[in-house]
C-alpha cells in the first residue's frame, strides 16, 4: 500500500488458567458473589505476572479459551464489542460476571483470513447475542483488570475429540504459526495468552466454604508428577518436549491442553527455546495451574 | 398417599436448526414437524410436568437442577451461531426442583439447585422446550449431565427423581435432549448436503431406533458403553442419557415405542422417539446389571484420604458399602417369633422380633439392607478399622425402613411404634441427622423416644434403634 509500517512484535506470551474461583477470589465489583478470598498462590501469581509486564508497551491480547468449544473448525469473535452478563453454567455460585470488552476486529480477521489460507476451517462469530464465555472473561480479567485494551478472542476447535492429540496438536501448530504470522505483520505488539489448566481432574464435591482452603489440594500425586514434570520443562526452556509429550500429558493427566490453547501458544512463540518464568501454581478443586510468562527480551537474549 | 407416574417419555435431538432453520433442509422439516407430533401428544396425555435431562448442560459438583421459575436469556449456539438468536422465557417447576434435590441428597447423591438471572439454560433444554412446550402451558424442570456420573449415579438420580414424582402425584413426562451418533462435519457445509456423517453411524443409529421402537429401552442403556466406543465423538459427557431414561421408566424393556423421526443434523443423528408406558408385546428380556437404590460412590474426596494420600473409595465401587463386621445368623424361629425377609439378617441368634400379649419388641435395628447387607450412607470404617466418612441422615432413614418391614411383616405398620431406644455411635457428629429424620418419619407416629450415646455397634453402623410396639390383633 505504499505505507511504512513498523514490524509487529509478539512482547510475551502466557499460560493463564481461567478457573472461575480466581475471580471470585478477587471480588471485583463485575462479579455478583463475594468470598473471603482464597487460591491465594495462584492470584498472587497473576500479580506477579502484570508486575512483570507493567511497562511493556503492547496493543492488543489474542487469548485461546477452551470453554468456547466449537467443533466445526476455530471461531473468532467478531464484532468491536460484547456486553452482557457471564453465567459459569458449572459454577455458578462463584461467577456471575458482567463484562464489557472491546475487540480488534482487524487482527481477528487478518489472523482468521491467514487460517484460511492455511486450509483451516474458520468462522467469524457476528452475532452480537453471543455471551462471552467465561474462561475468557476470568483469564482477561485476571491478566488485564481494567479492561483497558483490545482483545482477540480465538475458540478451541475440538480437533483432540474428534480426531485425537497428534491431530489436534497438528491443526494448533499450525494455527500457532499463521497467529504469528499475521501479528507480525499487523505492525502490533501483541500479548498472546492460552486459558488452560495442566492436569484437570475435579473433584466432584464442593466445601461448604468453596475458598476453604484447608480442602484444596491437588487430585492425585500422578497429576502432581504430571504438573511439576511439564513445569520443569517450562522452566527450562524444553518447548518442544512438551509438544513430544503432549500426547500423553493431556491422556494421563486429563489435561485441559485437550482444547488446544496450550500448543497454539508454544506455536505462536515459535517454540521457545529460552526459559519461560514461573509466576505461580496452585490448585483449584483439585486441578493443577500455572502461571507462565515466556517474554519476548528472553526471546531476543535468546537469539543474540 | 399420592400415585404419581411417568405419562410417557421423548427423545430428542439438541441443535438449534430444528428451531432456527427447519426451512432449509428436508430432513430438519420433517424432525421439527416430529417434535410438533411429540408437542401434540405430551399435550393430549395431560402431562403436567416436563423432565428434561440434557446432554448440553455438563455439571462437575453432582448433578444441577434449574430452580429459577422463569429463566429469560437469548440463547445462541457456540458452533451455529450464523444461524440466528434464540430468545426463550420459560415456565420451571421451582418446587418440584427442590424437591428433587433433597430426594438426590437422600439417596446419597451431591445436588443443588441453580436459581440465577442470566444463567445459560444449554442449547438441547432450549431446543426441546421451545418446540415441546411451546406455550409454556406445561411447568418443566431440567437437570444437567455430570461428566463424572457412572451408571449407578444416573440411575440413582432418575429414582430420586421418580420418587418426587409418585409422592406429589405429577403426572410427568421424562425428556433426553441428546444426540444418536454426535460426530458432526467439521467443515461447514450446505444444508441441501446434510447427511450421517458415516454409515457406521447410520446402521448403529438404526440399530438403536430398532431397540428402542420394539420398546426395549433398558437394552439400549445396557448398550451404552458400548454406544459411546462405536459412535460418540467423545466430548464432555458420555451416552449416558439412556441410564436415566431407563431408570425414569423402571428399567423396563417393554414400553410401546414409537421413532417420529431420525434425520442428519451437520451430520449427527437426530431423532424424536415416543416412549410410552403401555406394555407391548415384546416382553422383558433379562436384565444382569445392578438395580442401585442408593448412591455411595467417590463424594468424599475433600476429607477421607488413605494413609499413601490416595483418594479412599472409587467412583463405584461396591465394596466400601459392605457391612464389613461379623457373620450373619438365619433368624431365630419359635412360636411367637415374627421374622421377616425384607429385612437384614441377624447378626446373632436371636429373632427380628417377639410378639407378647399386645406388644411386639423389636431386636435392635440398623441400617443395613436386607440381600446386600450394604449399607446406605456408606460404613463408619472399612474392614481396617480406618474411619470413613458417612451419611448419618441415610442411615437413620433405612433403620426406619427397616423396621417398617418388621413390623408389615407381623400384619402392621410403623404407625404402630409406642416406644425407641436409640443408639448412636457419635453423638455429636450425628445427633443433628439422626433428630431431623426422626421428624420427618417417626416423630410423625409419636412414640417415646430415649436416646444413648454408646461406643460401637457391632457392625459398621451408626445408628440403631431398639423398638416396641403395638402388635396387630391375631384374627
Amino acid at each position: 500500500m505504499g505505507l511504512l509500517m513498523s514490524k509487529g512484535e509478539i512482547v510475551a506470551g502466557c499460560l493463564a488458567p481461567h478457573p472461575p474461583h480466581l475471580v471470585y477470589a478477587e471480588n471485583p465489583e463485575q462479579n455478583e458473589p463475594t468470598a473471603e478470598g482464597g487460591w491465594e498462590q495462584l492470584r498472587w501469581g497473576y500479580e506477579r505476572l502484570r508486575e512483570s509486564l507493567a511497562n511493556v508497551e503492547y496493543d492488543a491480547i489474542v487469548l485461546l479459551s477452551p470453554h468456547w468449544q466449537t467443533y466445526i473448525g476455530t471461531h473468532f469473535l467478531g464484532l468491536p464489542s460484547f456486553k452482557s452478563l457471564s453465567v459459569d453454567p458449572v459454577f455458578p455460585n462463584l461467577f456471575r460476571y458482567h463484562y464489557d470488552l472491546n475487540i480488534d476486529i482487524e487482527l481477528s480477521r487478518q489472523i482468521h483470513d491467514r487460517a484460511e489460507d492455511a486450509g483451516l476451517a474458520v468462522k467469524m462469530m457476528e452475532n452480537p447475542d453471543f455471551r462471552v464465555d467465561y474462561g475468557t472473561i476470568t483469564t482477561g480479567h485476571m491478566f488485564n483488570p481494567q479492561w483497558d485494551k483490545p482483545l482477540v478472542v480465538i475458540s478451541s476447535n475440538r480437533s483432540r475429540d474428534y480426531y485425537s492429540v497428534e491431530v489436534m496438536q497438528e491443526m494448533m501448530i499450525e494455527l500457532g504459526r499463521v497467529t504469528r504470522e499475521a501479528i507480525l505483520a499487523s505492525g502490533k505488539k501483541v500479548v498472546v495468552l492460552a486459558s488452560n489448566s495442566l492436569s484437570h481432574r475435579h473433584f466432584t464435591t464442593e466445601s461448604a466454604i468453596p475458598e476453604d482452603m484447608s480442602k484444596e489440594h491437588i487430585a492425585s500425586h500422578a497429576m502432581h508428577l504430571w504438573d511439576m514434570r511439564m513445569i520443569e520443562y517450562f522452566r527450562t526452556g524444553q518447548s518442544q518436549r512438551i509438544l513430544d509429550e503432549m500426547p500423553e500429558f493431556t491422556e494421563q493427566a486429563i489435561a485441559e491442553s485437550d482444547g488446544g490453547g496450550l500448543s497454539w501458544l508454544l506455536s505462536t512463540l515459535d517454540v521457545p527455546n529460552y526459559p519461560g518464568i514461573l509466576h505461580g501454581y496452585g490448585t483449584i478443586i483439585g486441578t493443577g495451574n500455572a502461571i507462565v510468562e515466556w517474554p519476548e527480551r528472553h526471546h531476543k537474549e535468546a537469539s543474540e | 398417599m399420592s400415585n404419581g407416574e411417568l405419562v410417557g417419555s421423548y427423545i430428542v435431538p439438541v441443535h438449534p436448526h430444528t428451531v432456527l432453520a427447519a426451512d432449509q433442509n428436508e430432513g430438519w422439516g420433517r424432525l421439527r414437524d416430529a417434535f410438533s407430533e411429540a408437542a401434540q401428544r405430551i399435550k393430549d396425555s395431560g402431562a403436567d410436568l416436563l423432565i428434561i435431562y440434557s446432554t448440553t448442560w455438563p455439571s462437575i459438583i453432582g448433578h444441577q437442577i434449574i430452580a429459577d421459575p422463569n429463566p429469560e436469556w437469548v440463547m445462541v449456539d457456540n458452533d451455529f451461531h450464523d444461524l440466528g438468536s434464540i430468545p426463550y422465557s420459560f415456565n420451571i417447576d421451582e418446587s418440584f426442583a427442590h424437591a428433587w434435590n433433597e430426594a438426590n441428597e437422600k439417596r446419597g447423591l451431591k445436588s443443588r439447585t441453580v436459581a440465577y438471572h442470566g444463567f445459560p439454560i444449554d442449547v438441547g433444554s432450549v431446543v426441546a422446550l421451545k418446540l415441546l412446550n411451546p406455550d409454556n402451558a406445561i411447568p418443566a424442570v431440567i437437570v444437567s449431565s455430570n461428566v463424572y456420573a457412572n451408571r449407578a449415579e444416573t440411575t440413582v438420580l432418575a429414582k430420586a427423581c421418580m420418587d418426587v414424582v409418585k409422592s406429589t402425584g405429577r403426572k410427568a413426562v421424562a425428556i433426553t435432549a441428546m444426540s444418536l451418533s454426535n460426530r458432526m462435519f467439521t467443515k461447514p457445509i450446505d444444508p441441501k448436503d446434510d447427511r450421517i456423517h458415516s454409515l457406521k453411524d447410520d446402521e448403529w443409529n438404526r440399530k438403536i431406533l430398532e431397540f428402542l421402537s420394539e420398546g426395549r429401552l433398558e437394552d439400549v442403556g445396557q448398550l451404552s458403553r458400548t454406544i459411546h466406543r462405536q459412535i460418540r465423538v467423545n466430548k464432555v459427557v458420555a451416552f449416558k442419557p439412556m441410564w436415566w431414561l431407563s431408570g425414569m421408566n423402571q428399567n423396563r424393556n417393554n414400553l410401546t415405542g414409537e421413532v417420529l423421526a431420525y434425520e442428519a443434523i451437520h451430520g449427527a443423528g437426530g431423532a424424536v422417539v415416543h416412549l410410552d408406558p403401555a406394555a407391548s408385546g415384546a416382553g422383558d428380556k433379562e436384565y444382569d446389571e445392578d438395580d442401585i437404590e442408593y448412591f455411595s460412590g467417590e463424594r468424599n474426596v475433600l476429607d477421607a484420604q488413605g494413609d499413601d494420600g490416595e483418594i479412599v473409595s472409587g467412583t463405584t465401587s461396591a465394596a466400601p458399602l459392605q457391612a464389613n463386621g461379623p457373620d450373619l445368623w438365619e433368624p431365630t424361629e419359635s412360636d411367637d417369633s415374627v421374622n421377616s425377609d425384607a429385612a437384614p439378617k441377624p447378626v446373632g441368634a436371636y429373632p427380628h422380633a417377639r410378639r407378647v400379649g399386645d406388644l411386639l419388641y423389636l431386636s435392635g435395628v440398623g441400617p443395613r439392607q436386607p440381600g446386600t447387607n450394604s449399607i446406605p450412607g456408606g460404613p463408619i470404617h472399612d474392614a481396617d478399622g480406618k474411619a470413613l466418612n458417612y451419611d448419618i441422615k441415610a442411615q437413620t432413614h433405612a433403620v426406619v425402613e427397616n423396621i417398617a418391614r418388621i413390623l408389615e411383616e407381623a400384619g402392621g405398620s410403623i404407625n404402630d411404634v409406642l416406644d425407641v431406644t436409640s443408639f448412636l455411635v457419635d453423638m455429636d457428629r450425628d445427633f443433628k441427622g439422626y433428630n431431623e429424620v426422626w421428624a420427618e418419619t417417626l416423630g410423625k407416629v409419636g412414640p417415646t423416644r430415649t436416646t444413648l450415646a454408646i461406643r460401637a455397634l457391632p457392625t459398621p453402623i451408626a445408628v440403631e434403634m431398639k423398638v416396641i410396639a403395638k402388635a396387630p390383633s391375631i384374627e
